[in-house]
């Protein structure tokens, strides 16, 4: 049973992925890879890393959704309604995809793999958790943290009008937005 | 492994609640044109029954396939939400991360809504595609966070363990605000009422601008039955599910669930039209930092009490 749901996963996994670049729509091409990583998600939830399955189909198909938006906007042809192809550079492109494929799936098929010992660990999240982070778990809580500074600062010098802009030097004037907030500010 | 004797039932279950919404809409909608309250005023089988045999239009250039995965997808969002709501002490999916399953069904959403503007090929139906991906950037947050107080009073995402927390007193006396933020949410993923700027009358309709005949059918009744699940999911996260004296444990959790839907269905049809730009600032500036402090709040609370 558990076999049967992995080879459907996989296999919608690599033909979405495939179909990724034989579509003729941004749309289809977004969406397409949004199924791929659905179907990876579902493979997760088959490993019972169920939080991690499903953190994994909330953050790509939200990413592909916004992704979908801006790949639209800055297409060539208006809105990206127009059939276009999905493929630059032909040749390269798909010699590294398809070699980044074969040299992975061999990995995994030819690897010499060792043998469970034991019962897995009641909370198997957990485990992968400490197994990948372990001791540097505090150095990621501190990078995480870095980031998200990283983010708001790209945020404030990329904002057209910031607070200053809207309310005068000393903060004290009368905001004049072209879309009024729904707080009243 | 789902249990597959509960599907007939949550389907059902759904089913019977989509409709609920429904003919109570319709008698809102009854009740304000001043019309007399009888039974085929507020019935939907009369629409259904239009819907079913009206000649689909279609577009110039549609993306059907994407098109029907938008507007089917809503429905299948719908069961797939109610499938970790425990029925008689037992969820279809027995899923140990039941409250983050809800979250990943509600930013499902996100894909199918947005793809039911793009695919009529439409330009008031794309603009309102965007306008929902808009509206869901402001809802998304406080939804999840509104979601975490009962995870961390339970210390588990499973709901059968949000259930099971609340035996002395149902979390929506601990967390109100959440609740509040909560049922706004799930009337703003279903984008009626307030929050129906996607489907509104000022593109044309929106989202609903070129769906006609059995696919309109499906996305309008898709409305309801997310309506519908949000409800049933509130009661055994926020009301305590099935807990209630007397009565037998699913005649509570219905009543429960008819009572919050009843509530969503009336803000659906009494409220004003808030339009994504203005509700972007609502949800960043009003509900993130309520539902924040609700979490806080709450984990003090849970760490002394433990």
């Amino acid at each position: 049973m558990t076999t049967v749901a992995f080879a459907v996963l996989a296999v919608i996994a690599v033909v979405a992925a495939y179909r990724v670049f034989r579509v003729d729509s941004m749309a289809r091409a977004s969406f397409a890879l949004a199924v791929s990583f659905v179907a990876v998600g579902g493979v997760l939830l088959l490993l019972d890393l169920d939080y991690l399955g499903v953190v994994v189909v909330v953050m790509m198909v939200m990413e592909m959704s916004i992704m979908a938006v801006f790949m639209i906007m800055y297409m060539m042809n208006p809105a990206g309604l127009m059939p276009m192809s999905m493929w630059h550079d032909k040749g390269r492109a798909m010699s590294i995809a398809v070699g980044t494929f074969v040299v992975l799936a061999a990995g995994a098929v030819l690897v010499d793999w060792p043998q469970r010992q034991g019962p897995p660990a009641p909370d198997v999240t957990r485990q992968l958790g400490l197994g990948i982070m372990g001791a540097k778990m505090l150095v990621m809580l501190g990078v995480s943290a870095v980031i998200l500074v990283t983010i708001v600062a790209a945020l404030v010098l990329g904002a057209a009008r910031g607070r200053y802009d809207r309310l005068g030097d000393d903060l004290k004037g009368r905001p004049a937005d072209p879309v009024p907030g729904g707080v009243g500010r | 492994m789902p249990d597959v004797l509960l599907v007939p039932v949550a389907l059902l279950a759904l089913a019977v609640l989509a409709t609920a919404s429904a003919t109570g809409d319709r008698a809102l909608l009854v009740h304000a044109s001043g019309r007399p309250p009888r039974l085929a005023a507020i019935s939907v089988l009369p629409e259904v029954a239009r819907l079913l045999v009206q000649r689909r239009r279609t577009t110039t250039a549609p993306d059907a396939l994407l098109w029907r995965v938008g507007g089917g997808g809503l429905l299948v969002v719908a069961a797939l939400m109610i499938a970790v709501v425990p029925i008689g002490g037992r969820a279809v999916l027995d899923n140990p991360v039941g409250i983050v399953w809800f979250n990943a069904m509600d930013v499902l959403l996100w894909a199918l809504v947005w793809l039911l503007g793009w695919g009529a090929s439409s330009a008031a139906a794309l603009v309102a595609g965007y306008r929902y991906l808009a509206q869901a950037l402001a809802y998304e947050l406080p939804l999840m966070f509104a979601l975490i107080p009962p995870a961390v009073v339970a210390r588990s995402l499973d709901v059968e363990a949000v259930v099971a927390s609340q035996s002395g007193r149902w979390n929506v006396v601990e967390m109100p605000v959440a609740f509040g933020v909560f049922l706004l949410c799930v009337v703003a993923f279903s984008f009626a009422g307030p929050l129906s700027a996607p489907a509104g009358s000022d593109v044309a309709g929106g989202v609903l601008a070129e769906v006609s005949g059995v696919d309109r059918l499906v996305v309008l009744a898709g409305r309801h039955a997310l309506l519908a699940a949000g409800a049933a999911f509130a009661v055994p996260v926020f009301l305590g599910g099935d807990a209630g004296p007397l009565l037998p444990g699913w005649l509570w959790q219905l009543a429960k669930t008819l009572a919050v839907l009843a509530v969503l269905v009336v803000v659906r049809r009494r409220l004003p039209l808030l339009r994504p730009e203005r509700f972007a600032e609502v949800g960043w500036v009003l509900l993130v930092p309520l539902t924040l402090a609700q979490v806080l709040v709450t984990t003090v609370l849970a760490l002394a009490a433990s």
